[in-house]
């Protein structure tokens, strides 16, 4: 039977989303040390395929397959034969064909792991496909709100920016709504699809910035991506007095709202410096969960065991 | 008018005598029990025990006689792109499909915009193809949509209608003046509806699976906004205009509206959005891209109803071949269109026939009788003197895809291993069966 990766978090059950994120605390660091190092994936190889760059996300998949003793390598697309024509089937067969256990990948097209992993027995784990999912994300979301409060029912998010182009924003849609969570999702209408209220309970839309943040209990800002927009659909110069997240927006919410961007910010155009750097604020500690949910990802996908227990 | 037509293969063949079927011939009134003897390639009689010697017979028995099925909307890639399709590869898939004539878009390299290429196209099938090929040509020089191409001699040249399609004319004085201009040669205008401005990066029907899956949407509106137009200037310029692959809710009620004022609008449906919605896609599978893109369901259930009601007149199929290494590919890599020619009758039975929204004769009618009215081709009848052209069909034979054993050159189709109840069973054309059910 071929392994399953990890393609989008659509696709899992409660269950399953549960066990990795319960397991990433076994690999959450003590305060002031570094991430523990394991031999769980001793012997293992990992391929990190980069079609879009990437810091953070390649970065943190890297130290993740480190730490839990895998071999890993990273390979971006500038430096690979896709600049030579080679297509990316024949470009997945070729790395299949070296035998990694796993295949991070990160591509441009929306649904390109999905497509790559019918053709491809190696599993692959989407590292961010296009506007569709990026599953960790959503999961280090998920672990960095945990670990804030006790959970995820009933809590009101608020995910504000250019929805309509965020693989973050449907990962962590799909991921808070099988949960119970409350989801108001808030942009111009123009990023704002009247569709997305229909592609998973509990999800409501507003375009009113104060309306979705009112009573919140998690704030997600997103990154404005100019580079996905193929048509202007809003007046950049205008987009901070609208969207722009700042400190007199935290009193609508609840008095120990947190505020959560995936990264990398553009203070002064989805965020005030002050809330990105404020007490509310826990950017860093999204970071930092990044690697032990990587981890926890990894592991479930390399070891053979899916989460959730099935083998 | 028939200048065109390709003359019959064989006049020295024996006689055909088509025995004991349900002949369905709407344009002459008949629906019953009936034998059809072709000669000479043309019906000679139809009627009741006709004498069986000096005749090769064909028992049809418990099937139906149809006239010779014509599919208005096809692409068979020559010239240009043999290696999706042939003119001959093509043509063996419509007869597998039970038509006997086909019109192949002007979307070929180079494009079909002058008569050079509509004779050359014309000339190989006459030598290659095993069913009749009604050329259509460009609207415009390269189908750029910037010039109008030599309609008139095109036209001498045996096309029998125009369009632009996989590109809208966008420029509507443009599409005026070839309205006007084709009246001069009573050549009908077909549109590929779709404003590019609105469909701009789409890969598939915008609405909620586009949205769920993070592609970019195509649309409803970017078909109807063109409807229209077109409609508009149809009636300033009095042409005859058709809609090509009508697939959204809105346009088909336009259709519907401009027929009820008596314009000489027609539309045709393909047999995919009669039968699919976004949501049956199988989720980044190119098998499933095209344009019209799948549409809603409300969509779906608007074509089916502009088939009940008349708004839509034809079936077609835009049957659509590309290689495998074009069709592997990142969804929004791939390009658009699906094969269509050998499914057609068993998606089209199921969807409409058996599931009783229309009755036979109004199905073969959209086969045969409407669009051989709106191309102005003598066809689609078993009148005595006409082509013998026969489509002979089951309505309840079980059989299933296998779109490896297709006859076209490529393999993209959403219905493979698709089980079906009825399809073709015999295919004549000027009195020879050109294909078979083995």
């Amino acid at each position: 039977m071929p392994r399953e990766g990890l393609l989008g978090i659509d696709a899992l059950t409660r269950d399953e989303i549960q066990a990795i994120l319960d397991r990433a605390r076994d690999f959450q660091p003590k305060p002031n040390e570094s991430f523990g190092r394991f031999e769980i994936l001793k012997g293992r190889t990992v391929v990190n395929l980069f079609f879009e760059t990437s810091t953070r996300t390649r970065t943190s998949f890297e130290i993740a397959a480190k730490r839990l003793g895998a071999d890993a390598v990273s390979i971006t697309a500038q430096a690979s034969s896709v600049t030579k024509g080679e297509s990316l089937v024949d470009t997945l067969n070729t790395l299949a064909a070296m035998r990694p256990d796993a295949i991070v990948m990160r591509h441009s097209a929306s649904g390109a792991p999905h497509f790559l992993q019918r053709y491809l027995a190696t599993p692959i784990v989407n590292a961010g496909d296009g506007t569709h999912e990026h599953p960790t994300q959503a999961l280090l979301d998920a672990r960095t709100i945990l670990d804030r409060g006790a959970r995820l029912e009933g809590l009101r998010v608020a995910i504000i920016g250019d929805i309509a182009h965020s693989r973050v924003a449907r990962s962590n849609v799909y991921l808070l709504s099988k949960y119970g969570a409350e989801i108001v999702l808030c942009g111009p209408a123009s990023l704002l699809p009247k569709e997305l209220a229909k592609i998973a309970p509990g999800v409501t839309l507003t375009t009113n910035m104060d309306e979705a943040i009112r009573n919140a209990d998690v704030i997600m800002m997103l990154r404005v991506q100019l580079e996905r927009q193929h048509e202007a659909a809003f007046p950049a110069s205008e987009y901070f007095s609208f969207y722009g997240l700042r400190l007199e927006h935290l009193r609508l919410a609840k008095p120990d709202v947190i505020v959560m961007h995936p990264g990398p910010i553009n203070r002064g155009r989805e965020i005030s410096s002050e809330v990105a750097d404020s007490q509310r604020s826990v950017i860093l500690n999204q970071v930092e969960n990044g690697i032990s949910v990587r981890m926890a990802v990894l592991e479930s996908v390399l070891a053979g065991k899916r989460a959730g227990g099935k083998e | 008018m028939q200048a065109n037509a390709p003359e019959a293969k064989s006049k020295s063949m024996p006689a055909l005598l088509i025995k004991n079927g349900h002949v369905i011939d709407p344009a002459s009134n008949r629906d019953g029990l009936a034998d059809v003897l072709l000669q000479e390639g043309l019906v000679q009689q139809v009627g009741h025990n006709l004498p069986t010697e000096g005749v090769q017979v064909f028992d049809a028995t418990g099937l139906y006689v149809a006239p010779g099925f014509i599919d208005m909307h096809v692409h068979l890639r020559e010239p240009g792109f043999e290696h999706a399709e042939t003119i001959e590869t093509g043509s063996k898939a419509a007869a597998a499909g039970g038509f006997t004539s086909i019109c192949p878009m002007p979307n070929t390299a180079p494009a079909n915009d002058n008569a050079t290429v509509t004779s050359y196209i014309v000339e190989t099938a006459r030598r290659h193809a095993v069913v009749n090929v009604f050329p259509i040509g460009a609207i415009t020089k390269g189908r750029n949509g910037d010039e109008l191409a030599a309609i008139g001699a095109m036209r001498q040249a045996g096309a029998v209608a125009i369009s632009d399609d996989g590109n809208p004319v966008m420029n509507a004085q443009l599409m005026r003046r070839a309205m006007e201009y084709a009246k001069s040669f009573d050549i009908p205008v077909i549109n590929h509806c779709e404003d590019l401005h609105l469909s701009a990066g789409g890969d598939m029907h915008e609405g909620v699976e586009s949205v769920r899956l993070g592609l970019r949407g195509i649309p409803g509106c970017s078909e109807d906004v063109m409807v229209a137009r077109d409609i508009l200037l149809a009636e300033v310029t009095g042409a005859r205009y058709h809609v090509a692959h009508i697939s959204s809710r809105h346009s088909v009620e336009m259709v519907a509206f401009a027929k009820k004022r008596g314009l000489p609008i027609t539309s045709e449906a393909t047999p995919h959005h009669l039968d699919l919605a976004d949501r049956d896609m199988k989720p980044y599978d190119s098998n499933f891209k095209m344009k019209p893109p799948l549409r809603g369901c409300g969509d779906v259930e608007a074509v089916l109803a502009g088939v009940k009601s008349g708004a839509i007149d034809a079936i077609a199929t835009d049957h659509a071949p590309h290689p495998g290494s074009e069709k592997m590919q990142e969804f929004e890599k791939c390009p658009f269109g699906i094969l269509g020619l050998e499914t057609a009758l068993g998606v089209v039975l199921e969807r409409l026939y058996h599931s009783q929204k229309i009755s036979l004769t109004r199905l073969v009618e959209m086969f045969t009788t409407n669009p051989a009215r709106i191309l102005g081709l003598s066809r689609g009848t078993l009148a005595k003197g006409s082509s013998a052209d026969v489509t002979i069909f089951s309505t309840n034979k079980e059989w299933a895809y296998d779109v490896n054993k297709s006859f076209s050159k490529s393999r993209n189709s959403p219905y493979d291993g698709r089980k079906f109840r009825g399809g073709p069973v015999a295919t004549i054309v000027s009195g020879n069966i050109v294909w078979r059910l083995s």
